[in-house]
């Protein structure tokens, strides 16, 4: 990985240091709601900044844009709103938790700069609709910028490092860029888009390694058209089988991603694989857990994994906290923010259960 | 004497220089390099017959040495025009009329990220391999080779729209070198276009398949990763057959192209030229005035216009002489 220093250098990009307007990912709200959480308190409590939680904006519409039900001129108008809301209420920088609105930000504040009366278009519908005015942000940034803007800054707050507290080695880390993260525009990511150190760096800060493997850049398979068309869905999974097939033989301790849909699939999909393939991967064949970048901060900072949220993962992470000696409540896991049972997920293979059926582990 | 200024001292500089010498003229080298020979000297054999480039190179530089030709080396020109040129120590060199031979500069390969260059050492430029075969050859015996074809050509995304010319040649020409060296290696080029517009270019491509078993894709690599078993993993798709591929090689080899040299646009401006729109010198017409340039008393000749195999330079540096000498006959 060392070489790849001239190419991070190449890719930096400004990330503001205070005064944050939040937009929401609806994904991440349904799945990760713990991560979103865990990002505002450290931000609020570690790091002492200003975020907006606004719970007046909306959807970018971007599974809408990217499905081709919602047209170009409807989803420059509602990121309009958004940028007018967060001018509104006092802010410039705009920071988004979301992968694919990240790209659709970027997307649409170049296709203004390109064409202008596309902007000039987008001012005149959001008046009319809404009566507001179209400020531009001054930075656009994706949270994992932000968290990797202050790693260092965690690091000196961490609890504990992304270290296996038995053998003291580098926990060996996947980190998984979401697509729509540099793909579109590689200037809008650290590192750029062919090697990103936005999670890399944290990687390193935070005491582990990062695993180089062939599929390294491959999609995860989350892809719109590949989940949302039924039909599709074996192109999804089979991307995914692919980067697990090809990042087994590095016996990773963990995957780390910073797109909901990557977090989701490359989780959700190893449940799948191992009923549909008979397949299974990491120690023991119970699975390769997969965090998203906030709880990848949270361990280290010593949050709670359920306070985290990462009972919501198909594959189970307490291997995981047992090798970074995380100290954790097992019967915990299930109870929810008020003290009661929640429900527990049926068992499979990947989630600790017993399982009467013989998988093949891959290795 | 009259005296001609000749800006570079690769091959077309000095076959410009001989020419002027024998016509009855001064000519004057400047060479950047510490030694005479530019891009040539780093090579090792040239298309399509496997001459050796230090015997070209060789009878070039001695017949410079022999005519007693004025050579300047370790200089680089800041500016100059048709009578003067002023080197970077501030000193000048007076001259009649001048030649810019200044050839070209090959396309770093670090700036196509997906390849790998640089990051892992599985993957070497064309001119590597020039370089490891006038060393003894590769560091290992290869089980499979990959040969990419415009690197830094015909590639809008790095700015270079234009075809570099003898790229695609030059692959079929290692890869013919290396299957002899290393018979056991499969190799495989992976291709836009053939291009094989020179005399007995076609043949050889014709006799890498049918006798060297080199094997062909017409497809693009887009990535390259290293393997677990210290190989490196390149995804391309074969639009022939319209399938994705992925295979493990030894050894991945950039065919890089020829751009423009970084400075065309300084010394331009400062002799009045012209740049064509991929950053090479313009001449005044593609047709009768090929070495002249836009400026009187100043001719071009060899890569400074255009990538051109060494063959076309050769002649071109005659050209330009012979263009030069006709200019100071009126002078």
């Amino acid at each position: 990985m060392a070489g790849r220093g001239a190419s991070w250098q190449e890719y930096q990009k400004q990330i503001a240091d205070d005064r944050y307007y939040y937009a929401r990912s609806c994904i991440r709200q349904n799945f990760f709601p713990g991560s979103e959480r865990a990002f505002l308190r450290m931000l609020r409590e570690e790091l002492g900044r200003d975020i907006c939680d606004d719970p007046l904006h909306t959807s970018c519409t971007g599974i809408g844009y990217h499905s081709d039900i919602v047209p170009l001129e409807t989803i420059m108008t509602v990121v309009a709103r958004q940028f007018a809301l967060m001018a509104e209420a006092g802010y410039e920088h705009f920071v988004t938790s979301c992968i694919t609105s990240f790209g659709i930000y970027n997307e649409i504040l170049n296709t203004w700069d390109e064409f202008p009366e596309t902007e000039e278009r987008t001012r005149r519908y959001l008046k009319e609709a809404t009566g507001r005015e179209l400020v531009r942000p001054k930075s656009i940034a994706h949270t994992s910028d932000v968290v990797f803007h202050f790693r260092d800054r965690i690091a000196e707050r961490a609890k504990r490092r992304l270290v296996n507290v038995v053998t003291g080695e580098p926990l060996r880390v996947v980190e998984h860029i979401g697509c729509h993260y540099a793909k579109i525009f590689p200037k809008s990511g650290i590192g750029g888009a062919e090697f990103p150190y936005v999670l890399a760096g944290m990687i390193e800060s935070w005491g582990g390694s990062c695993v180089d493997y062939p599929e390294r850049r491959h999609c995860c398979g989350f892809g719109f058209r590949n989940y949302l068309v039924q039909a599709n869905r074996g192109y999804s999974i089979a991307n995914s089988h692919k980067k697990l097939e090809s990042m087994a033989p590095y016996k990773p301790d963990f995957i780390v991603a910073n797109c909901p849909g990557c977090s989701m699939f490359l989780d959700k999909w190893q449940y799948a694989i191992a009923e549909i393939e008979g397949t299974t991967y990491g120690a023991d064949g119970r699975g390769i857990p997969v965090l998203t970048y906030e709880e990848m901060a949270g361990l280290v900072l010593g949050y709670d994994p359920w306070e985290l949220g990462m009972q919501f993962h198909q594959v189970d992470v307490e291997p995981l906290l047992e090798k970074m000696g995380v100290d954790y409540d097992p019967a915990a896991k299930y109870l929810g923010r008020d003290g009661k049972y929640i429900g527990k997920p049926d068992a499979a293979v990947v989630n600790g259960g017993p399982d009467n059926r013989v998988y093949r582990i891959r290795e | 004497m009259k005296r001609v200024i000749i800006i570079g001292g690769g091959i077309a500089g000095m076959r410009s220089a001989l020419r002027l010498a024998e016509a009855g003229l001064h000519p004057v080298l400047i060479e950047r390099d510490a030694e005479l020979g530019g891009k040539l000297r780093n090579w090792h054999a040239l298309f399509p017959d496997f001459t050796q480039a230090a015997g070209v190179l060789d009878e070039l530089r001695t017949a410079v040495a022999r005519r007693g030709i004025e050579v300047h080396t370790g200089c680089t020109v800041r500016r100059f025009d048709a009578r003067s040129a002023e080197l970077a120590d501030g000193s000048r060199l007076e001259g009649d009329a001048a030649i810019l031979a200044s050839g070209f500069t090959l396309f770093d390969a670090r700036i196509k990220e997906e390849y790998g260059y640089g990051l892992y050492e599985q993957v070497c430029t064309s001119a590597d391999i020039e370089r490891m075969l006038n060393e003894g050859g590769l560091p290992a015996a290869p089980r499979r080779i990959a040969f990419l074809h415009c690197v830094g050509s015909r590639d809008e995304k790095v700015c270079q729209k234009h075809c570099s010319r003898v790229c695609c040649i030059t692959g079929v020409k290692q890869a013919m070198e290396l299957k002899k060296r290393y018979p056991e290696a499969e190799i495989f080029n992976f291709y836009m276009d053939i291009r094989m517009f020179g005399p007995g270019y076609e043949e050889l491509y014709r006799e890498a398949q049918l006798h060297s078993n080199i094997h062909f894709i017409r497809g693009r690599i887009s990535e390259a990763a290293p393997t677990f078993d210290g190989r490196l993993q390149i995804k391309a798709e074969d639009t022939l057959t319209g399938r994705p591929l992925r295979m493990s090689v030894d050894l991945l080899v950039l065919l890089v192209g020829m751009r423009a040299n970084a400075d065309n646009a300084a010394l331009a401006a400062s002799a009045g030229l012209e740049l064509a729109p991929s950053g090479f010198f313009a001449p005044r017409d593609p047709f009768l005035g090929n070495v002249r340039s836009a400026a009187e008393g100043i001719f071009l000749a060899g890569t400074a216009t255009a990538p051109k195999t060494i063959g076309e330079t050769l002649n071109e540096a005659i050209a330009a002489a012979d263009a030069a000498a006709e200019y100071l006959k009126t002078r």
